[in-house]
Parts: C-alpha cells; structure tokens; sequence
C-alpha cells in the first residue's frame, strides 16, 4: 500500500517540471518554432532558481518572497534565452535543429560554469516545502497522492487549463496557432509573423526557465550541471505526444512520470535488484516507443512547425 | 455602371530587380466598376506590377493614385485600407481553422471572460489579446455577405473540408469582409474546375454589380472574352496596350500577348495505332494514410495514340500517377507495360522498359532545382556508359553537349545556357527542361501529367506540339489534366475519372464538353452502362 501511495504521490509531484516546460514548449511549437534547447533553458533556469536564495541564506531557511525572487530570476533568464533563440532562428533564420541543440549545450554549460566559480561544490538550499492542504490531506490514500504538495505543483496542474484557454480561445492564441500554420496567411492579414512567434518564444523561454527554477526550488533543493536530466529532451517529445494540446500533454507527463518513479521506487523497495540500469532505462524506452507509434501525430501538428517565414521568399 | 473616372491609376511604373526590368515605366488604369483584364505571358510582369500596387514591393518610380489621389503604398495593411483586396492565386488560407476564423483573423472580434457583448466595433488589435474569441457575430456578417453575392460559404465549415472552389470564395470574402471596394483576382481559374470557373465568372459579374471594381489576371484568353470590359496588355516587362475586349478576338489578344500569331487549335493526323502499350486493370490504390483513391481503375493506352484522362483534382490521378510511375505500389490489379507487369518493378527498372514521366509537380518531382540544366537533363540516364567514365565519374563534356543540343532543339531560354540552374528558369523553360529530358530518351509509353500547368500562351502551344509529335512517332501517351480544353484539344480518347474509377472512355468527338464536364462532377453515370440497360 505504502509503495502505491508512494509511487502515486511522487508521480504527481515529479510531473510538474515536466508539464510546465511542454507546455512551454507547446506554445513555440505552436508558433512553428522547434525548439530543441529547451534543456538548456532549463537547466540556466534551475542555475537562476538557486542563485538568489543561496546567495541570500545558504542552506538555511530563507524567506518564501526569496525562493519566489528565484522562480522569477529563472522565468527572467527563460525570456532572455527565448528571445535570443528567436534572434537565431527567427531573424537569423538559422536551421531551428541545429540552433536548439546549441542552446542546449550553451544553457547546460553556461549554468554548470557560472555554478562552479560562483558556488563551488553541491549545496543544498532549505527551498519551498511542500505544504498539507488543511482537511484535504487528512483523507486517507486521496490526501496524501493530491493533497500534500509544493504550492508550485498546483501551479503547475493550474497551467494546463490556462495554456488551453491561452491557444485555443483568445486572439493572441489564434494568431500564434495561424503563424504556426500558414504564417504567409497570417502575414496577408496583417499579423506581424515574426513578432508573434518572438513572443510565443518568449512565453515558452518563461515556462522553460520556470521548470528550471522549480526543480532547484522546490524538488531537488540543490542544483547541479547535470540536475535537468534530460527532462527538456523529453518535454519536446510530449509535446508530440500529446498532438499539441495541453490536457494530452499533460496525460503525457503523467504517463513518463509513472514509469520514471515507478522504476525508481522498485529500486528503493527491491534493493536486491542488480541490473538497475534497466530499470533507469525504461522511461525512456517508453518515449521511444510511443513516439514511434505516434508517427501520424504530425497531421495535429503546426504545419509550418521548423520553417523560418521569409516574405520575399516564393513557394 | 462603368463611369469615366479611374478607380486605379498606375503611371510610369518602373521596377527592377538585380539583372531584371520586371516593369519597365508600365501604366495601368482601371475605370471605376469595370472588370479590367490584365493580360501577359509568365514573366511579363503581371504579377510584379500587382505586388506594387499591393505594397509587396516598392517601385522605383512611378506614381499610383487610387480615386484620383496619389498615394504611397508601403505595404498590404495600406492596401487595405484604400479598399483594394487581393484573391491570391496560392490561397492564403489557414487549413484547420473555419471559414469565419480565416476572415477575422488580425482583426478578431473579442470579448472579456465575463461580459457578454462584443467588441467588434472598433478593434484595437493592441488590446484585448488575452480576451475570448468570439466569432458569432461575424459568422453572422460573413453568412450575410456570402448570401449577397451568391457565394453559398458555409461559415462555420473547416477549410479542409470545402472544396478548392470554396475555399477560393472565402478568399473573395476575406475582401468584401474588409469593404474592399476594388478586387484584384490573381489567376484566380488556375486550380478550378470548368463547372467552377462558370460559376467563379457568375460572381465575378455579381460583384461587378454591387458596384466592385475587377482586376483579373490571366493568360486565359477565353475568360477575358467571356467576362471583362477592358483589356490591358504587358509583354515582357513592357506595356502594350489597352483595348475594349468586344473590339478584339482571342485571337487578336494572344497576338498581342506573344507578340505574333498563335494557333489554339493543334494540327493532328489520323492516329495510327499500335498494340496496347500500357494496359491498367482493375487497380486500387491507396494514399498514403490508407485511403483508398483509386478504386478499380482499368484503361490501356495503345501506341500511337493520347488518351487523356479528364477529372477533377483530387479525383485519384495523383496516386494513379504514383502507382504507374513506381512512386507507390499499388494495393491489388495489374499494371502491364507492353505486356509485362510492372507492378512491383523499381522505378528505375520502369525506366529501362521505357516508362517515361512528364511529372504534374515539376519542382517537387520534375527537376532538381539546384543543379544546372546539364545535370537534370541526364537525371534518368546519368549512370549510364553515355555519361559515366571508368573510373565512375561523370562526363561532365558529353552532359554539357547532350543539354546544349536539346536547349537548341526545344528552345529552352535560359541566362548561362547548359550551367544555368534548374530553379532560376521561368516555369515554361523548367517544363521544356523536363519535356526534352524525358522525350530524349525516347519511351515507349509516356505518362504526362498537367503538362501546361501555369504556362503562357507560348510555351503551351509548344508543348502540345511536341507531345503530338511524340505520338504520331509511334508512342503511347497518357495525359492527365485537369483542363478540359487541353483534354479535347489533345487527345484521340477520353477517360473521366471519378472518385477513383473510370466512368467512362468515349472517342475524341463523340462527347461534348459540357457532358464530360457533368461526368468528372460525378453527375452523370456512365454512358454506355445507360445504353446497355436500354438495349
């Protein structure tokens, strides 16, 4: 009982990283924009994220306004790091592949750098604790899977209505969604392609680098080079998953997140296992696999997703 | 009415691109509710002088007053809001969204999360961006502006699902939406089929008498006569001259488009047939999602003769194209070339036995746009001991001889001669690239697949001739076109494809446009299963 409660409740924590950066990435993709350096915004996000409350109190409790300031340093250089992205590929035109895997190393090791010669070593930081719901927590099995959690995390389930509402019903959304699709259409209509899909850069940079700052914050509560782990990689790939929409994005991060904790608790509960390194393995086979089946997915997606729009250009 | 006064007034237009005058000092002026033809071969400058007025490009020189005010068009939002309206050829439409979100788009009418009324008044595109869309009431006005012209657009319909004919109409109402008052139609027949352009030409009147001024480019001499007041003509860069279209026969306007007197009509002897080249029974055909779009399709092509196959786009020629070409193979049936079955054959194999492959996508599947006219024209045959030397390198002189020899032969205009790159050609000289490519090798069957697409007055002519020639030299030639006229002009038998199927194979002659027209749009049943059941 203990191990499915367990496995339930780190799964809906361990999510929330992982929703908050597809959907991220959703809105660039949406845009037409690939972007495949998500982890590397993530992980000078996560960086940021440490930065401020570590400088401020070291491993001792700081503030909540503190670890906020860090959320918001992190989403701050996730915007930074969008719209230089777009700078490359939106202006430059650069081939949007080649660029995010760039970003990638340049994020990864921009952070690792910085982390080296301003902190040293690994450090802990006290972060957001998880907080029980009055009431709601006391209910057996329920409480503890739902209800006794980091603030953030219902942030994070809060997004995936909001992301929605965002893409699919307001203006800027259809705008993003037309640029992502026929961006010539759009661009005869008076949409400005290129400022929409800055912008659509912009919120997928703030989520990414969000993600970041909540995995030093509030999950990890220490940072190092190496803390993202590839989950920016997998944000891109749910993205596809999930065909573009935000609540099978979120059945996606759901889904990874089940296998990632359950292989993790099987280890905890079955120390004796050897081979563990299949276990780690199963995730992300399981990625694989669902994409390979998801082949036809790219009918959902964005047809213009990883063209550069240039006006003059003829087709 | 038409009146005296000049809705559009382009004078002295002069743009250049670098090594090009695409208009040299052109002037244009459109009376007020006229319907002004604007007539020129690919690459006169149609489309350039347009962009102009659009405020895709900016001229040189030149000054362009709409209702007698010079203005300054810097780019299409200024356009618009001098009223002028574009229905592109490419149409620019967003595929999964509906019909009215098409429309509104940029200047979508919104309301907060909570209140109820809507602003669509005056929309401040700056505010409101994280409102609600709220579409009901421009489905409204879009459903009133479809009804007054005629259009019958069903507001709330994806574009995917309409057809190209629809989806051509929104693009009109994308323009009535704005209060455009003077619509330019860019090649708008291009894509249509012939039940579609009558139709298209009814709105194109309709419009006229709400009180619309119509620029319509074309090279279609036949809708000119059909629809338009006047007549302007560029040829080359250059201005020719504005007539009244009564004045004039088609014939008089080609000469004026091409600069010298064009034939329409396409000699041909007797056909002299042959035995059955290509013989296609009961095929079936999927795409590549799995649905079935050709369906137990048989027909045969004898040497020595064209069969067209007549039918509207998206009828299953493209993926019966893809099967006989080795794109793709075919679910079940057979295909027989020159009694061999080449189902499962490679296509270079199909190569060898003497398929050859006039493509309908020229840039797509036709040429490599990056390599020189040398390069392409041995794209079939390269490997060959013709071009390819010992040691496995390619005999860069025996190409650059074979590509100067059918530049001469087909008149092939290119800036470098045999070095000049596929994909800086003109349309019409990539399509003569690919017809002297492909007839060079001499197939016996040859599969040709919208041959005239997009081209000029000139190089059709040119190229019907040549695929004539090729059947009366003994070849077996299957055209596939979605112009009825190129069908019924070319060929010795008619095929109507619909939905997949072969509704009917009738001799060139026997059956009138009209009734093939019926056929494609799946109207009529076949001819001879009725007289079967009369007999």
């Amino acid at each position: 009982m203990s191990f499915i409660i367990s496995v339930l409740a780190l799964t809906v924590r361990f999510s929330a990283a992982l929703l908050i950066a597809s959907l991220g990435e959703m809105f660039n993709q949406r845009a037409g924009i690939f972007n495949l350096g998500c982890e590397g915004i993530m992980c000078m996000g996560a960086f940021m994220g440490m930065l401020i409350p570590f400088s401020y109190g070291g491993a001792n409790i700081v503030p909540f306004g503190i670890n906020l300031l860090g959320l918001f340093s992190g989403m701050l250089v996730g915007i930074l790091l969008g719209l230089f992205f777009g700078l490359i590929v939106i202006t430059f035109r650069a081939p949007q592949g080649i660029a995010g895997i760039g970003l990638q190393m340049f994020g990864v090791g921009v952070a690792g750098t910085l982390f080296r010669s301003y902190i040293g070593g690994t450090q802990s930081i006290s972060g957001i604790n998880s907080v029980n719901i009055p009431l709601l927590s006391d209910i057996p099995f329920i409480g503890q899977i739902f209800f006794s959690h980091n603030p953030i995390v219902y942030f994070a389930y809060l997004m995936v209505p909001l992301a929605a509402y965002l893409i699919m019903k307001t203006p800027w959304g259809m705008k993003v969604r037309a640029v992502g699709t026929n961006p010539r259409a759009a661009d005869s209509l008076g949409i400005n392609v290129n400022r929409i899909r800055f912008q659509a850069l912009a919120v997928g940079g703030a989520m990414a680098g969000f993600a970041g700052a909540f995995l030093t914050l509030c999950q990890a509560k220490m940072f190092n080079a190496d803390i993202i782990g590839g989950r920016g990689f997998i944000a891109v790939a749910l993205v596809y998953f999930g065909h573009w929409k935000p609540s099978r994005i979120l059945l996606g991060a759901i889904l990874f997140t089940f296998a990632q904790t359950l292989q993790t608790q099987v280890q905890i509960f079955v120390p004796s296992f050897k081979y563990y390194e299949f276990l780690n393995m199963l995730p992300y086979l399981l990625v694989i696999v669902v994409l390979a089946f998801s082949r036809e997915s790219n009918k959902f997606g964005p047809t213009a997703l990883g063209k550069p729009f240039n006006r003059e250009m003829r087709t | 009415m038409v009146t005296d006064d000049y809705a559009i007034e382009m004078l002295g237009i002069t743009k250049t691109f670098p090594g090009i005058i695409a208009n040299d000092n052109i002037t244009l002026r459109v009376k007020t509710n006229e319907i002004h033809a604007l007539l020129g071969e690919n690459g006169a400058g149609k489309s350039t002088l347009m962009s102009v007025l659009f405020g895709a490009y900016s001229a040189d020189s030149g000054i362009i007053k709409i209702h007698g005010q010079a203005v300054q068009i810097k780019d299409p939002n200024v356009a618009t809001e001098l009223g002028i309206g574009m229905v592109h050829q490419h149409f620019k439409l967003v595929h999964n969204y509906t019909v009215t979100e098409n429309i509104v788009l940029g200047k979508e009418p919104r309301r907060s999360l909570f209140a109820r009324t809507v602003n669509d008044q005056k929309i401040n595109p700056k505010k409101g961006n994280f409102s609600i869309v709220s579409l009901g009431s421009a489905e409204k006005k879009v459903k009133s502006l479809s009804d007054r012209y005629g259009l019958s657009v069903d507001p709330k319909a994806k574009i995917e699902d309409i057809t190209v004919g629809m989806q051509q109409r929104v693009e009109i109402l994308k323009t009535l939406y704005s209060d455009s008052d003077i619509i330019i139609f860019d090649e708008p027949t291009a894509v249509l089929t012939p039940q579609e352009i009558d139709e298209l030409m009814q709105i194109i009147l309709r419009l006229k008498k709400e009180g619309k001024t119509i620029i319509l480019i074309t090279h279609k001499l036949k809708e000119i006569k059909k629809v338009a007041d006047r007549c302007s003509v560029l040829r080359r860069g250059k201005y020719i001259g504005t007539v009244n279209v009564q004045d004039e026969s088609e014939e008089d306007l080609a000469t004026m488009m091409v600069g010298r007197p064009v034939s329409f009509e396409i000699e041909k002897q007797k056909a002299n047939l042959g035995r059955k080249m290509l013989e296609v029974n009961d095929l079936c055909v999927n795409d590549s999602l799995g649905a079935e779009k050709v369906k137990n399709c048989s027909f045969y092509v004898q040497s020595g003769e064209i069969l067209g196959i007549a039918g509207i786009d998206g009828n299953g020629q493209s993926e019966l194209l893809q099967a006989l070409s080795g794109l793709t193979t075919p679910e079940s049936g057979e295909i027989l070339l020159d009694g061999k079955l080449i189902n499962k054959m490679s296509i270079r194999e199909r190569i060898e036995d003497g398929l050859g492959y006039i493509p309908e996508d020229r840039q797509k599947y036709g040429l490599v746009s990056g390599m020189t006219i040398a390069e392409n024209c041995v794209l079939k045959d390269f490997y060959g001991n013709k071009y390819s030397g010992k040691l496995g390198t390619l005999n860069f002189s025996h190409m650059k001889s074979n590509s100067d020899a059918l530049i001469e032969q087909f008149d092939i205009r290119s800036g470098q001669g045999s070095e000049t790159l596929a994909g800086s050609l003109s349309g019409g000289n990539q399509q003569k690239v690919i017809v002297a490519r492909e007839i060079s090798l001499s197939p016996a069957v040859l599969l040709v697949a919208q041959p005239t697409r997009g081209l000029d007055v000139g190089a059709i002519e040119y190229i019907r001739k040549r695929i004539v020639e090729e059947r009366d030299k003994g070849r077996a030639i299957l055209l596939i076109s979605f112009e009825l006229d190129e069908i019924m002009n070319l060929c010795d038998r008619i095929a109507t494809i619909s939905k997949g199927t072969i509704v009917g194979t009738f001799k060139a002659g026997e059956v009138s446009a009209n009734e093939i027209g019926l056929m494609m749009a799946g109207v009529k049943a076949r001819k001879e299963e009725a007289d079967e059941k009369k007999a």
